[in-house]
């Protein structure tokens, strides 16, 4: 179970108010020899810091495209995008590398945890390549565990959780660095319909605390629990609205049943 | 990123696939094991040349009755008569270059004590012949020069005649039969073992004055050989040319004819053994280099398949910020952290083996540190050189790519 224990841990939310991302008529061409793929047509988009926005979209929409471009592993063949106030447009890879690194908290759909490696070293990765102190590193990755419930499963192997499990280790991963946003993408894809609320329970929490969390996902199911919708089709946007009236994960999982039953 | 962190996580890596990496290692460990124990064993042989010819000294040299030809026959070396005891007292006289010289006569025979007997060497010559091969004494002493004025019956024994004539016996005082005549043995020779130059057992032999061996066993007044000593190393050859010329002039030689005697200089002999002793060294070593080589290409081998195999692992690292180069340095420092671990073993079982190859095989084995050196130098190029491309292939690889490979 999800229960957040330390809600005074920190998440990098300071002031609630201002854009975090701003993204003008961003395009995207892939060269495949003859023909040109023509991925992102003209996205601009405003993302402000402490919204919870799910990216909706078929495969072929153009949204993995531009969830590569925001989390700073991609670049717009034109267009700007300004990551708080950096133009991460024009960076160079290695600069990337530390955007990556300080900004932005991955959660993907495979979980992606290195194997053979305990809960506690997978949370500490981002922070080797941080210059972090070993002691500092240590504190802040149990902290991140405890955050999404799993202190008490520090030296568990990846192949000793459950799916639900690991994709927590992944959050706290995300976390560890206290990035200015949190992209997921289709996090919950791997997971059944009641591990996937209890992730999504986490991400409205972590939210709540003021981080921006972005979360790309095909299932409507999930993207209402955020607080934003923007659906992509062929590589544009087709619709950006409020969700109102969203559920709270946290209530829905009490009306749901528990696995063993 | 620091490189502690960088090592903990290559060991790290390594761990995970324990089997692999030894399987890796051992590569590395018989390259390395095989250099430094073929080194050790061609040192060891080196300096064993070494100290052979240094106790035969090497300011030695060595004037023989030469070939001779006679009516279109050539006799074989030693069939001259012409080289005679006031050749040798000429040679002291006039060649500035000569410290000492010691007159030989020599002849083999069937040796008795008690049951025994034992075929071997008899040399004759004078007691400054102990001196001039700096050949100490493990019992008793040499025979005199009033030995020699009287042709004394005493004899000097080598440790091969001891052996096999003795046994546990103390020879000193006894009395053997050679040719049957009875000597009474006055001093055995320390070991001097067998001749790196000459290839023989220098101890099985047995020295008697050069008068007695003349006059009672074989009758010639001529000598075999005469064995000097130049003032030093350097001088042996000033002397080797002072001794041809005056010989030739007492042998009545005209230009354009052959010597009735032959010169040798240890020194060349020296340099020859130690030359070949070298080359030995270095053969063995560039053999077991091969093998490091071999060592090092498995390394690049498991190092490229772990690179496709951590794909995955490559995309997730760049995703949460490692740069190119952070990539490059961990799978780089995995494959010198492999060869490093694969050398240090290598080191031990090296030493391990060389020490074997003295116990078994009873050769002589330097270990040198040199070697050690190298080797780990080398195995640590080796895993540099070895890791480059498939780092570089890790670090070149397109994070989106990498994460969603399956």
């Amino acid at each position: 179970m999800a229960t957040i224990s330390q809600p005074d841990v920190h998440v990098n939310a300071p002031g609630a108010h201002g854009t975090i991302i701003e993204i003008d008529d961003v395009h995207k061409y892939y060269d495949l020899g003859e023909t040109r793929v023509h991925a992102l047509r003209g996205v601009s988009l405003q993302i402000e810091r402490g919204e919870f926005v799910a990216i909706m979209g078929a495969s072929g929409s153009g949204k993995s495209t531009f969830m590569n471009i925001l989390g700073c592993l991609d670049k717009p063949t034109s267009g700007r995008y300004l990551l708080e106030g950096i133009e991460a447009s024009s960076l160079s890879k290695k600069e990337l590398a530390a955007i990556r690194n300080r900004k932005i908290g991955f959660v993907f759909q495979g979980f992606n945890l290195l194997s053979r490696t305990t809960a506690l070293e997978n949370v500490e990765l981002p922070t080797l390549y941080a210059h972090i102190s070993k002691e500092e590193s240590r504190k802040r990755s149990e902290q991140a565990l405890q955050l999404v419930g799993l202190g008490d499963r520090t030296m568990h192997f990846p192949s000793q959780l459950s799916g639900g499990q690991q994709q927590r280790v992944a959050i706290a991963r995300g976390l560890v660095n206290r990035p200015s946003i949190l992209l997921a993408d289709e996090p919950t894809g791997n997971l059944d319909s009641r591990t996937s609320v209890e992730i999504m329970d986490i991400f409205q929490r972590l939210n709540g605390d003021g981080l921006t969390v972005v979360l790309v996902t095909h299932e409507p199911d999930v993207a209402q629990f955020a607080k934003r919708s923007i659906e992509f089709r062929d590589g544009k946007i087709r619709r950006d609205e409020p969700i109102h009236d969203r559920p709270i994960a946290a209530d829905v999982l009490k009306n749901m049943p528990t696995l063993e039953d | 990123m620091d490189v502690m962190a960088i090592i903990r996580i290559a060991m790290r890596a390594l761990a995970r696939n324990k089997m692999r990496s030894s399987l890796t290692m051992l590569g590395i460990i018989i390259g390395v094991g095989a250099v430094i124990a073929m080194v050790s064993v061609g040192q060891g042989a080196q300096q064993q040349a070494q100290q052979q010819i240094a106790a035969m000294g090497s300011n030695i040299l060595f004037v023989g009755s030469g070939t001779v030809t006679r009516g279109g026959m050539r006799m074989g070396s030693g069939a001259t008569k012409t080289l005679i005891y006031e050749d040798m007292l000429a040679i002291l006289r006039e060649c500035p270059a000569v410290q000492a010289a010691a007159p030989g006569s020599q002849s083999s025979a069937q040796v008795v004590y008690g049951n025994d007997n034992w075929a071997t060497q008899i040399n004759g010559t004078e007691p400054q012949y102990f001196d001039i091969r700096t050949w100490p004494f493990q019992q008793g002493s040499s025979f005199t020069p009033n030995d020699v004025d009287m042709a004394a019956n005493v004899a000097v024994i080598g440790e091969t005649v001891r052996k096999n004539l003795f046994g546990a016996t103390d020879p000193v005082g006894e009395t053997i039969r050679i040719s049957n005549l009875p000597f009474k043995v006055v001093g055995v020779l320390a070991p001097k073992g067998t001749s790196a130059a000459m290839g023989q057992d220098q101890d099985d032999v047995i020295i008697v004055p050069i008068t007695t061996l003349q006059k009672k066993i074989t009758g010639q007044d001529w000598l075999r050989w005469i064995m000097v000593s130049a003032i030093s190393r350097e001088a042996s050859y000033t002397a080797q040319q002072q001794i041809t010329s005056l010989l030739r002039d007492r042998h009545r030689i005209r230009s354009g004819q052959d010597d009735d005697f032959m010169v040798r200089n240890l020194a060349d002999v020296a340099d020859l053994a130690d030359q070949q002793a070298r080359l030995f060294t270095v053969l063995l070593a560039s053999i077991a280099s091969i093998s490091l080589i071999v060592g090092g290409i498995g390394i690049m081998n498991i190092m490229l398949v772990s690179v496709t195999e951590r794909t995955r692992e490559i995309g997730i690292r760049m995703a949460i910020g490692a740069t190119e180069g952070d990539v490059q340095q961990q799978f780089l420092i995995e494959a010198v952290v492999l060869s490093l671990v694969g050398g240090a073993v290598g080191i031990m079982s090296g030493v391990g083996a060389s020490y074997l190859i003295t116990q078994t095989l009873g050769w002589p084995v330097l270990v040198s540190p040199t070697a050690i050196v190298a080797a780990v130098v080398f195995s640590m190029a080796v895993g540099i050189f070895f890791g480059f491309y498939p780092a570089r292939k890790a670090a070149r690889m397109d994070p989106i790519e990498a994460l969603r490979y399956e």
